[in-house]
């Protein structure tokens, strides 16, 4: 019988994982180490600058540790959306950085990266020949929008990550990627049955956030023909029928479907059994392969620059009127704006969010807070920064010393930093959630295998 | 008056993509998983979230226990007007709900 064992390190590269488990997991000889290296969860603009989330030197420590882990386990290691964004320029800096390991450790290594960035071009056209098509709840696109991306990348999925194994590499340094690919090629390449190897590959994914002690990160997922079995290797941490199962519950917005490039899985019919008290299997997932063959695009484009400030407001008359006190800040500052840098209004934004009320909910809040402090979190959005930083400092005057009313002495507030401003730069918004069609799954990725 | 809270064992909310929110009730047992199901209806949840219902969508998972509301998001996540990167808050929110 065919049988796939994938060890999974961590939900992510940067998240930190378990030293003895991970030495574990490397005695049971695994057939592949498969972590993931992003998402987009962290906002766009990580995507947008084509930058990643974690500091180099955690990135650094923790793939190292898994490039040696590699080593002895004589298996390949694959990282998919590396960099938290999967842009090509971060499959760049992740391969540089092995390129330090591996000269660090007078190792050798067959390395090949899979790129996942798109050109603009390449979008606008497939927009033009009827090729792309909008998920639910997708934005407006044009080729205007398309082309004012500074990154766009398509998520890889089984295919890509299988034709990079194929070449029988040590290391595979993926862009963006399906959280699950990287650990469904395996089995899918192997025979066996796709059900099973995506549903695994759903519940892996995370690491050991379908058990208990989810911060253990270690996990193995032993894929067979007809399922898969859940084994978390860290001590105190065990895996039930309820918390594998409950994972698909977690960033899905459907706990019973998932669709990936090529098709998707249903597992209304999986069934979860515990095998003892630390390892499930799971059995009866069904995949259903699609008419065509899509990948989904992400695209991250700049919608402005801000400068932000941050007021806070301690006296109790002031923190019970706060939201008059801001009102009255918006109309004078606007006021103040056209006059003194002649900017038409619409062309800019300046919210006044009050920290302590609502501005984590906004219009949804429906408590009464009684406080004894506010924090004013100005945001200025502008067309440049120049304009940002422009705007935000015609409110100082105001957040400093704005009387409730005219009869009382010149009032002020606390600021916890000098100066009073802070230029954020760009704003970065997700401007694409829609799939891509291609005739070849190859089309829109570019394999490298650097010797 | 009976809030969410009292009888769920968690409420948590988390993006689904940058365009959805999801919501996850676990209930902790059959009893409030049947409480919980009767007394929340759709309408409501999308009232407290000033969503259209119709596109609210929702799941009953008895063998976890679990009620699941899914919700494209009121602002894409991240957007100069998004207040909640993660889409932290909705959890909390829902939490705090009156059972009828």
């Amino acid at each position: 019988m065919t049988t796939v064992k994938i060890l999974i390190p961590s939900g992510a590269l940067g998240l930190g994982y378990d030293a003895t488990a991970l030495a574990r997991g490397i005695a049971a000889k695994p057939d592949l180490i498969a972590i993931d290296g992003g998402s987009t969860d962290s906002g766009p603009s990580y995507l947008g600058r084509g930058v990643s989330k974690y500091a180099r030197a955690s990135t650094k420590a923790e793939w190292e540790g898994l490039v040696l882990a590699r080593a002895e386990a004589g298996c390949p290691l694959v990282i998919g959306t590396a960099g938290t964004c999967g842009s090509d320029s971060m499959v760049n800096w992740l391969f540089e950085i092995t390129q330090e390991i591996l000269t660090e450790h007078g190792l050798a290594a067959k390395v090949v990266t899979l790129k996942s960035g798109q050109p603009a071009d390449r979008v606008v056209k497939a927009l033009e020949n009827g090729e792309i098509a909008p998920l639910p709840a997708a934005p407006e696109i044009s080729a205007d929008i398309i082309k004012a991306c500074s990154n766009i990348v398509a998520l890889a999925g089984v295919e890509q990550i299988s034709a990079c194994i194929g070449t029988g590499a040590d290391i595979i340094i993926a862009g963006r990627t399906t959280d699950t690919a990287i650990i469904a090629a395996l089995p899918i390449m192997r025979g066996l049955n796709p059900g099973p190897a995506w549903h695994g590959a759903k519940i892996g994914e995370c690491g050991a956030l379908c058990a208990t002690n989810p911060q253990s990160g270690v996990i193995t997922v032993d894929f067979d023909n007809e399922g898969f079995v859940i084994t978390p290797l860290a001590d105190g941490a065990h895996a039930t029928p309820h918390t594998v199962s409950a994972h698909m519950l977690y960033e899905n917005t459907d706990p019973f479907i998932l669709y990936e490039p090529g098709g998707h899985l249903d597992v209304t019919a999986a069934q979860y059994h515990a095998l003892d008290n630390r390892r499930v299997r799971v059995t009866g997932s069904v995949w259903h392969p699609s008419e065509d063959y899509t990948v989904k695009l992400e695209g991250a484009r700049v919608t402005g620059y801000q400068t932000v400030s941050l007021a806070l407001v301690r006296d109790a008359r002031y923190v019970k009127n706060i939201e008059a006190w801001c009102a009255d800040i918006i109309a004078k500052h606007g006021a103040k704006t056209a006059d003194r840098l002649g900017l038409d209004l619409a062309d800019i934004n300046v919210e006044l969010r009050i920290i302590g009320q609502n501005a984590t909910l906004g219009t949804l809040e429906n408590k009464a807070s009684a406080l004894t402090e506010v924090g004013v979190l100005a945001i200025v959005t502008a067309d440049d920064q120049q304009t940002a930083s422009n705007v935000a400092k015609l409110l100082n005057p105001y957040l400093l010393h704005h009387p409730l009313t005219t009869a009382e002495e010149q009032p002020t507030f606390a600021f916890p930093f000098s100066p009073a401003e802070i230029d954020r730069g760009a704003s970065y918004a997700f401007a694409l959630n829609h799939v891509m069609k291609l005739s070849d799954p190859m089309d829109a990725f570019i394999l490298t295998e650097h010797t | 008056m009976t809030q969410l809270s009292d009888i769920a064992d968690k409420v948590r909310s988390k993006n689904a993509g940058p365009f959805w929110v999801t919501v996850d009730i676990f209930c902790g047992g059959e009893a409030a998983f049947s409480q919980i199901s009767t007394s929340l209806s759709t309408e409501r949840v999308a009232a407290l979230f000033n969503a259209k219902a119709e596109t609210v969508k929702r799941f009953e998972i008895p063998s976890l226990n679990v009620i699941k509301f899914s919700l494209p998001r009121p602002h894409i996540q991240g957007s100069v007007s998004d207040l909640d990167m993660h889409g932290a808050a909705w959890g909390p929110l829902l939490a705090e709900i009156d059972l009828n």
